[in-house]
């Protein structure tokens, strides 16, 4: 039997993407529903090399990974809602200091300590909001091994491309249920490394000059290009600055590189959309539930249909227009109180017919709880 | 190479104070550094939030002024990822023992290869002069209008309780023992921790009627004495300088780190 193929919790599937992107550092913190990141990767990691590492907090896990970045490495931590407010404070200083990072965050019920060991997707707008100051921000998802496998990669590859933190928003669901995963053949998923400066020594290096394309070359600390990373403002040496034309140029940049990209980073699924009269909006375990639904009254005619969103932040909002237009009613589904359906209502045409299908009590939203409110919106009763 | 090519001149002057003991902190390392022949290309510094931190910008070294109080954690993960650098960190009373005072004693604990300079002038100097976990009971600062009620920490007794393998203790008045010192806690393979007292006359002693920057100094010579000294055994109540701890061996932690991975690439 191919050995490719595994039978996986979600989170292990996060493992193995993260090592076929080739992650060679990570430091964390226990906590569930994501512990299982660190069980594995304490184990895995040294046997290539890697290094592991377990912190005495949320805040300092996010703080070495970024350390470790900045010697040329590719970096993740793990956590869930309450150590991701805890990694709030060293991932806006990622995003000033255009650390490429990965962060995952296996969402459970909050506020606070919440439901530890239950499902949520509260977590979508601590995600793009939980540091402070304007920034922007990569938020990815997935609703199956496969997808977690390949979004795992993707955040890899997203990190190095725009130098920026980018976070995976798994769930307790997708996590800790197990299915099958394939892991792609070497060569497969493509990868992007760390885009080195080609400055050579004795020549003025600019760590924050960004290239005509945006990007910004970096050098591995112990290289031959010493320069300073801070997360105050500041000029293309990183030197600390508060020159006003120097702070807006910076802010712009650092929101600008990811936000004019929108197109290429936006990921998502369309399951019986071409002809769909209702359509669906979820991500996550609770897509599953959505898809289940959609499957089911197709076999019976009903003209219904999935977007399944794969990438939250930067906001597919275009994307979410255009499927959207002319539907009869958008049922956004998802297990908090209307997260993604605020910014919904606030992309389509017609924010009158979207509606909210949600479970917010720990447990997974299931197809019927769905059924039940689509028929209220149909007008057929309950 | 001379003491200028260790220096971004290009950053010059620098923001601290007249009379800042700061500088003469950055002195001392950077002779020290200087004195150890050490190539700059294999030297990181880290540094958090404050007055202190700032000494970061200064050095032709890699570095990377962070977040308050996190220093120790981010250079943890620099030296765990490449362990062939030179790890300094200094930092100030409220990154190594308020805020950072987790990271401070979990980094002892693992005895990583850390050279940490505590530059202690017992206040929060870039906030404008409130008290810090260093200053002490009875002390006036903006936030003890009344005097403070706050014992402080004792920053050689911290460190030698949490683990860290060298431990020393000088002052910005002996600025020839703290390049001695450092030298030799940059040598100590493990986690290293240097008290230097430092002053400051803007804040600290202004508000506790200390006088200028050269009366503060006096108090560095006056009351304190080295370790082993005539001076301290007959004054107790002298604050002692010199090595207080230095175990060389204690098993580093990116040297256990290897073994860890000997053993993963074997096949558990």
């Amino acid at each position: 039997m191919n050995n490719n193929i595994k039978f996986v919790q979600g989170n292990e599937a996060c493992v193995e993407g993260a090592l076929y992107a080739g992650i060679d550092f990570f430091a964390g913190y226990p906590i569930t529903p994501s512990t299982e990141i660190a069980e594995l990767l304490s184990g895995r990691l040294p046997e290539k090399g890697g290094k592991f590492i377990q912190m005495e907090d949320e805040i300092a896990s996010m703080c070495a990974i970024i350390g470790a970045s900045l010697t040329g490495h590719k970096v993740m931590t793990a956590t869930s809602g309450p150590g991701f407010s805890l990694k709030q404070e060293a991932l806006g200083y990622a995003c000033m200091a255009e650390i490429p990072c990965v962060i995952v965050d296996v969402q459970r019920g909050g506020p606070s300590t919440g439901n530890p060991t239950h499902v949520s997707q509260g977590d979508i707008n601590q995600a793009r909001w939980g540091t402070h100051g304007d920034h922007a921000i990569i938020a990815l998802t997935a609703s199956n091994h496969q997808d977690v496998f390949a979004m795992t990669v993707d955040a890899f590859n997203l990190a190095e491309t725009y130098r920026t933190p980018v976070i995976l928003l798994f769930d307790e669901v997708v996590g800790h249920m197990r299915e099958k995963l394939v892991v792609p053949e070497k060569g497969d998923i493509p990868l992007v490394e760390r885009l080195r400066t080609s400055v050579r020594k004795g020549v003025d290096y600019h760590p924050y000059l960004p290239r005509e394309d945006g990007r910004l070359p970096m050098s591995d600390f112990g290289a031959e290009h010493r320069y300073n990373v801070t997360g105050l403002f500041h000029d293309m040496w990183g030197f600390p600055s508060n020159n006003p034309k120097v702070v807006r140029e910076l802010l712009r940049h650092i929101v600008d590189k990811i936000e004019n990209n929108v197109h290429s980073i936006t990921r998502y699924k369309e399951h019986y959309l071409e002809d769909a009269q209702y359509i669906m909006i979820s991500y996550g375990s609770s897509a599953r539930s959505a898809v289940h639904l959609a499957r089911s009254r197709r076999a019976r005619g009903e003209k219904l249909g999935v977007l399944e969103l794969q990438s939250i932040w930067p906001f597919p909002e275009d994307i979410i227009r255009e499927k959207c237009a002319g539907k009869r009613a958008v049922i956004v589904v998802e297990m908090n109180m209307g997260q993604v359906m605020r910014h919904v209502k606030a992309a389509v045409d017609e924010p009158e017919r979207v509606f909210l299908a949600n479970r917010i009590d720990g447990k997974l939203i299931t197809p019927t709880n769905i059924k039940t409110l689509l028929r209220v919106i149909q007008g057929r009763g309950v | 190479m001379a003491i200028k090519d260790y220096l971004r001149q290009r950053y010059f002057p620098h923001m601290w104070c007249p009379g800042c003991g700061h500088g003469i902190v950055l002195n001392a390392l950077i002779r020290a550094v200087q004195g150890m022949g050490l190539d700059k290309n294999d030297i990181v510094m880290t540094s958090g939030i404050g007055c202190s931190a700032r000494i970061s910008g200064y050095v032709d070294f890699h570095t990377l002024h962070t977040l308050h109080g996190r220093a120790l954690a981010f250079a943890t993960g620099v030296k765990l990822s490449k362990p062939e650098l030179t790890l300094l960190v200094p930092m100030g009373d409220g990154d190594a023992l308020a805020i950072g005072g987790n990271h401070f004693i979990h980094a002892a604990r693992r005895n990583i290869d850390i050279t940490a300079i505590v530059m202690n002038n017992r206040i929060y100097g870039m906030t404008g002069g409130q008290f810090s976990p260093l200053s002490g009971i009875g002390k006036k600062a903006t936030t003890a209008p009344y005097t403070t009620i706050d014992s402080n920490f004792d920053v050689v007794k911290m460190a030698v309780a949490s683990g860290a393998t060298f431990v020393a203790r000088t002052t910005a008045y002996h600025v020839l023992e703290a390049v001695d010192l450092l030298q030799k806690a940059i040598s100590h393979k493990g986690f290293s921790v240097v008290e230097i007292l430092s002053q400051c006359p803007t804040h600290y002693g202004r508000k506790n009627k200390e006088g200028d920057a050269s009366s503060m100094m006096e108090f560095q010579k006056s009351k304190t004495g080295k370790l082993g000294s005539k001076a301290l055994e007959k004054d107790p109540t002298l604050i002692p300088r010199g090595i207080f701890v230095d175990d060389k061996d204690a098993s580093e932690y990116c040297s256990a780190y290897d073994k860890i991975i000997e053993t993963a690439m074997k096949g558990r």
